[in-house]
């Protein structure tokens, strides 16, 4: 079980080791060299990888990914909730037929659609083409039928007696859901915004595809990609892959329970 | 059923909910997706010109496709794929839940480590394992170098010079990547099995194998499919791994080409005058074939 462990982190710890190393040591016999006095090199080693590439630098592909990231998990939230909680608490018209065709877009993949989008936002739309901006790289991703199905389950489960009694005291349907159901959803709002946040930090097909024209709008993944594809400097690769890894998962071991409760309850709605 | 102004005043809220979803999903995935059948049975390129007009070809891209050699074994090696990971990945996930679910002293750590990678970008997780993988100027990757250690020289592969090695080299980084995620569904699932049917279990004496086939499985069987058919729908959109792992995406000598990888080929390696219609046939058919997945997902769930 130990082996196995370490398994698991050794390639983490391969890669903060070798943001500390020149290239010429990262390959071969060079692992078992530890150098303590490695120090300099992981300056050169991150100095370089901040630079990044001719046309990305490090802070500006990590601002990309940041308000990327961050606008789909907001919006999501919103959006996504907003609609599981008309799906399963208010009435109206055509509200089977939505929830029904909700649950069937569950199973479509986006890299199903990426081409057939892609074909559709670089056409121009009075002048303008969405293809090559951050806009392009949002607005995909902020509906999503699974976390609208998600939301939908959760809020189902929430006695009804809550918000009646929001109710009585006068409360309108929008009072309502924000002071009420907001609060005692807690679980399902971390959930959604951990796997959501942790799915757009590291998505990378549609980046490719829809910021070809433009590498200063490209997010982190591809801004390795790039700094790989410029310079073979290996130490200077484990330095820029250590600085966007370590930040998330320092962030994720802090959120840990949380998350694995969000896994272990999308697990069991299937 | 008459409907009193308040039910109908609840009801304006309820569209108004529901709109910017709607909205957002009727133009983001709806609509792509009725554009990619629709152009599926055209010639269309990327960019048409007056010389390359879109006409209506019926099933001409189907054809094209399915006579292909390169789009059949990129088929294959999807199946492959999935063949190899659904049950290794299942298997370790399960493995991994259970010896995290004995509780041994410091299980907490245990689980943290397999789940960790997580966190780290598949793309990001592929080019690292490139790194520990591929040689550099005839030194092996690390990886390489401790396997030849510690098997004297008898375990040097050339994982990503060899066709064979780099697709085990996919399986790696994919179990890797994503067991964790299985893991901590199937753990949640193990916990939730009540005590007592182990401890009856273990009065009329049976040991631990037979609990473990008699009691939990049956126990996890929701969560041990939904593991299942997920990692077989997943590992259909292999792509990141098979661009950025191999020495060139979807190499060496296409070892590595999957339907995704195929489909991006298609819509981008020739600029303008790429054949998008052809992609989106070749969409059509990936699209097919996951809902196939998932109805016999649906088919097969165990029905409480």
């Amino acid at each position: 079980m130990l082996l196995l462990a370490a398994g698991f982190i050794a390639p983490i710890l391969i890669m903060v080791v070798g943001a500390g190393k020149p290239s010429s040591q990262v390959f071969g016999a060079g692992w078992r060299s530890f150098d303590p006095q490695g120090f300099p090199w992981l300056r050169k080693n991150l100095e370089a990888a901040w630079t990044g590439s001719a046309n990305l630098s490090f802070p500006s592909a990590m601002l990309n990914s940041l308000i990327i990231s961050s606008s789909i998990v907001v919006f999501g939230l919103g959006v996504n909730s907003l609609a599981g909680y008309a799906l399963a608490r208010i009435r109206f018209r055509g509200r089977r037929i939505v929830l029904a065709v909700v649950i069937a877009l569950v199973i479509v993949p986006f890299e199903s659609i990426a081409l057939p989008l892609l074909v559709m936002l670089a056409q121009p739309v009075a002048g303008h083409r969405l293809t090559d901006s951050l806009l392009a790289q949002v607005l995909p991703f902020v509906a999503q039928p699974l976390y609208i199905y998600l939301f939908y389950s959760f809020f189902k489960g929430i006695p009804l007696e809550f918000e009646e009694a929001a109710q009585l005291d006068g409360a309108g349907v929008l009072r309502t859901f924000v002071s009420v159901i907001v609060p005692l959803a807690g679980p399902a709002y971390a959930s959604s915004a951990i796997l959501t946040f942790l799915y757009s930090w590291g998505q990378f097909l549609w980046p490719v595809m829809v910021t070809a024209a433009s590498p200063d709008l490209q997010p982190l993944p591809l801004g390795l990609l790039n700094y790989v594809g410029t310079t073979p400097n290996w130490g200077g690769f484990y330095a820029y892959a250590t600085l966007m890894v370590i930040p998330v998962v320092l962030v994720f071991l802090l959120f840990q329970r949380w998350f694995v409760q969000g896994v272990a309850s999308t697990g069991i709605k299937g | 059923m008459s409907v009193t102004p308040a039910q109908a005043y609840r009801s304006r809220w309820g569209y108004l909910f529901v709109a910017p979803a709607a909205v957002l999903l009727l133009t983001f995935l709806v609509a792509p997706l009725c554009y990619a059948v629709a152009i599926s049975f055209t010639n269309r390129v990327a960019v048409p010109t007056p010389r390359l007009p879109t006409q209506f070809v019926g099933l001409d891209n189907y054809r094209e496709l399915v006579a292909d050699p390169d789009f059949r074994t990129a088929i294959l090696h999807n199946l492959l794929f999935t063949i190899i990971v659904v049950p290794l990945q299942t298997g370790l996930a399960l493995g991994l839940a259970l010896l995290v679910n004995l509780r041994l002293r410091g299980h907490a750590l245990f689980r943290t480590a397999y789940f960790i990678p997580i966190a780290v970008p598949l793309s990001v997780a592929g080019l690292i394992w490139k790194l520990i993988l591929d040689e550099n100027q005839g030194r092996p990757g690390i990886l390489t170098e401790v396997l030849s250690t510690l098997t004297a020289g008898a375990v040097t592969p050339h994982w990503l010079a060899d066709t064979h090695w780099t697709q085990v080299a996919v399986v790696l980084v994919s179990l890797w990547s994503s067991v964790g995620f299985q893991m901590v569904i199937l753990l949640a699932a193990l916990q939730a099995v009540p005590r007592e049917l182990h401890e009856a279990a273990m009065l009329d004496g049976a040991g631990a194998w037979r609990r473990l086939w008699a009691v939990t499985i049956p126990g996890i069987r929701p969560q041990l499919f939904f593991v299942t058919t997920t990692t077989a729908v997943l590992s259909f959109r292999l792509f990141d791994q098979v661009y950025v792992l191999p020495t060139s995406p979807g190499g060496p000598q296409g070892a590595t080409t999957t339907l995704m990888l195929y489909i991006v080929r298609l819509s981008q390696e020739n600029g303008p005058a790429s054949r998008v219609g052809l992609a989106a046939a070749a969409t059509v058919i990936f699209l097919v074939i996951v809902l196939l997945v998932s109805l016999l997902q649906r088919r097969l769930e165990p029905k409480d």
